[in-house]
């Protein structure tokens, strides 16, 4: 039967949650998986990953793999694809630096952010997200090996089901000419107290309406709510929030529980990004905005006043 | 410097909600085609890292234009070279005898040819948004690759440091050329790209805007053609579409009229706070 590997993906040493949606997609494909933790310190994910019913949890742990450069990761994912037929990574900036080149050195054909599988008989095909989210393609691999990326937003986080996989030492491969003429210089980390993106409940999302008041505005509803905070495209071009909270179409896609649309006009690449979420609260003056037509509650107000308001009236 | 630089047409991303499906198939009757917003970034980037700040009508290096589509994708070419890009190539083919790999391995054989010293791309292309060239073009080449680019310093054009747009901030890195780097949207702002050869002034923000003068001498560029075929010997595709399907539409909400009701609602009704 085939057989599916995931790879994880880890910040600081742990399985982001990004690798739990990426468990899902394998376990909704009903084929028998493993997981690949790659890095320099593994043992802690390792541990982790351990108790979601893979087959195996296969680590490759080196000092070379400390960042994740597609350079140095995609060989040892390449090799470690041996005996798989389909390897799914996280459709996140690190899967989506990575998979190309593991396909690329497998052969594979590459479907890519892909947000539903099916199985007939043993062969599966993707459906996927085009046109900003305004349709989804339904895609299949020609390839023998297969490789994805699975969009976090579209598979629930896996949930532990106790157990221990086997964990079990695969083999560092070595690298091309490819991985010498690249150097990792730094990560600027965004620093903040707040959840990420796409692990968070609620996210309070904030437009250009807001100009210097970004974060005034918006931090003590975030505090208030543990919400993750984001931004459309217009405020992070505008410099009111940085890059990496942009939600979009070519951005981060999110899908919480709540979220939270303020002073946002609810462009179609904003909405690509943010349309899944379970409840949409938008607050905007303008009644004509776009974002209503996708909000579940709509306040048409100035923002300035009602978000205030809004901290006031659920901390009663 | 020599940039490749491969770019693709695509309906008008800003009408992307106007598309229709039918018969499993995008019909997009009506929308204009538009150059993909990440390619004429990466064409505006190629043409700040050619800038010659002692003299601005002498440009350092080639920016030369590709695109894969059937004739009519020369006006996107042409419009590249009114901006100032000096050479175009058209591969023809039609998008039916394309997917993403088909395209890498083609601009495999062209950079075997034309030995570029970066290849630059947009991150994706807004259509099918599948964010692949660039990374599988790089692994064929046996280069190394920056993807996501928010800003590039190049040192001496021998290597380039680039800020990548990461989920949880800013990757720095540095790639010794020859490179494939894909842009992300924040490359294109004032101060994104620069060399020791930039000129002092700070650039608008965005991608230029080619004058009517530059449009008329754009038409006397050279433009050619190439088969598909001459590219890449194999041209089985990796990746089949089988159809498309509309997504779920969401039900229409309410308006709320106060703050105070907006929390009830969400307490009592929606049971998310």
């Amino acid at each position: 039967m085939a057989q599916i590997l995931v790879v994880a993906e880890l910040s600081e040493g742990h399985a982001r949650k990004s690798t739990l949606s990426a468990i899902t997609f394998a376990k909704q494909a009903g084929l028998p998986f493993s997981i690949l933790v790659l890095g320099a310190s593994t043992s802690a994910a390792a541990q982790e990953l351990a108790a979601f019913g893979a087959q195996k949890v296969l680590v490759a742990e080196d000092a070379s793999l400390e960042h994740p450069l597609a350079e140095r990761y995609a060989p040892t994912v390449a090799a470690a694809a041996a005996g798989f037929d389909v390897i799914a990574v996280t459709a996140s900036s690190y899967g989506k630096d990575l998979a190309p080149r593991v396909a690329a050195k497998l052969g594979a054909g590459y479907a890519p952010d892909i947000s539903g599988v099916t199985n007939s008989g043993g062969k599966l095909a993707y459906k996927r997200p085009t046109y900003a989210g305004n349709a989804y393609a339904h895609v299949e691999v020609t390839t023998p090996k297969q490789v994805v990326s699975v969009r976090q937003s579209e598979f629930l986080a896996a949930e532990a089901s106790g157990g221990a996989s086997p964990i079990e030492k695969v083999a560092v491969a070595p690298v091309d000419a490819a991985a010498s003429r690249v150097q990792f210089v730094r990560l600027e980390a965004a620093k903040s107290e707040r959840p990420d993106l796409g692990e968070a409940r609620v996210i309070v999302s904030g437009g250009r309406a807001l100009k210097e008041k970004f974060a005034e505005v918006l931090d003590p509803l975030a505090g208030l709510l543990g919400a993750a905070v984001g931004a459309s495209r217009a405020a992070c071009d505008a410099g009111y929030a940085p890059p990496e909270l942009q939600v979009g179409q070519t951005g981060r896609v999110v899908a919480p529980a709540l979220y939270f649309a303020i002073g946002i006009s609810g462009a179609i690449q904003h909405l690509a990004g943010m349309k899944g979420s379970k409840t949409i609260v938008a607050i905007n003056k303008d009644p004509e905005a776009p974002i209503f037509q996708v909000a579940d509650y709509g306040l048409v107000q100035d923002l300035f006043t009602a978000v205030p308001e809004l901290v006031t009236e659920l901390k009663k | 410097m020599k940039i490749l630089v491969p770019l693709k047409r695509v309906s008008d991303p800003d009408n992307a909600n106007k598309i229709k499906i039918s018969g499993g198939k995008v019909e997009t009757t009506g929308l204009e085609w538009k150059p993909n917003p990440f390619d004429e970034y990466a064409v505006e980037t190629a043409l700040r890292l050619t800038e010659n700040g002692a003299n601005p009508k002498a440009r350092l290096g080639e920016v030369l234009v590709v695109s894969f589509g059937p004739k009519e994708v020369e006006t996107t070419l042409r419009a590249a070279l009114a901006t100032g890009a000096d050479r175009a190539i058209r591969v023809d083919a039609t998008d039916d005898q394309l997917d993403g790999d088909l395209v890498a391995r083609a601009l495999k054989a062209l950079v075997e040819k034309e030995k570029p010293d970066l290849v630059l791309l947009g991150k994706q292309q807004v259509e099918g948004d599948s964010n692949q060239v660039g990374q599988l073009l790089a692994e064929y080449l046996g280069w190394p690759q920056a993807t996501f680019a928010g800003s590039i310093k190049s040192e001496n054009d021998t290597a380039l440091e680039v800020h990548r747009e990461v989920d949880g901030g800013s990757m720095v890195l540095k790639v010794t050329l020859p490179a494939v780097v894909t842009v992300d949207l924040r490359i294109v702002a004032p101060q994104s790209v620069s060399s020791k050869h930039s000129p002092a002034h700070k650039y608008a923000d965005g991608v230029r805007f080619a004058a009517l003068m530059a449009i008329m001498a754009a038409k006397k560029k050279p433009l050619v053609e190439v088969k598909l075929a001459e590219l890449a010997s194999d041209t089985a595709l990796k990746i089949k579409v089988t159809g498309y399907e509309a997504p779920p539409a969401r039900k229409a909400g309410v308006k709320v009229k106060t703050v105070a009701e907006l929390v009830q609602k969400l307490k009592t009704e929606a049971r998310v706070i």
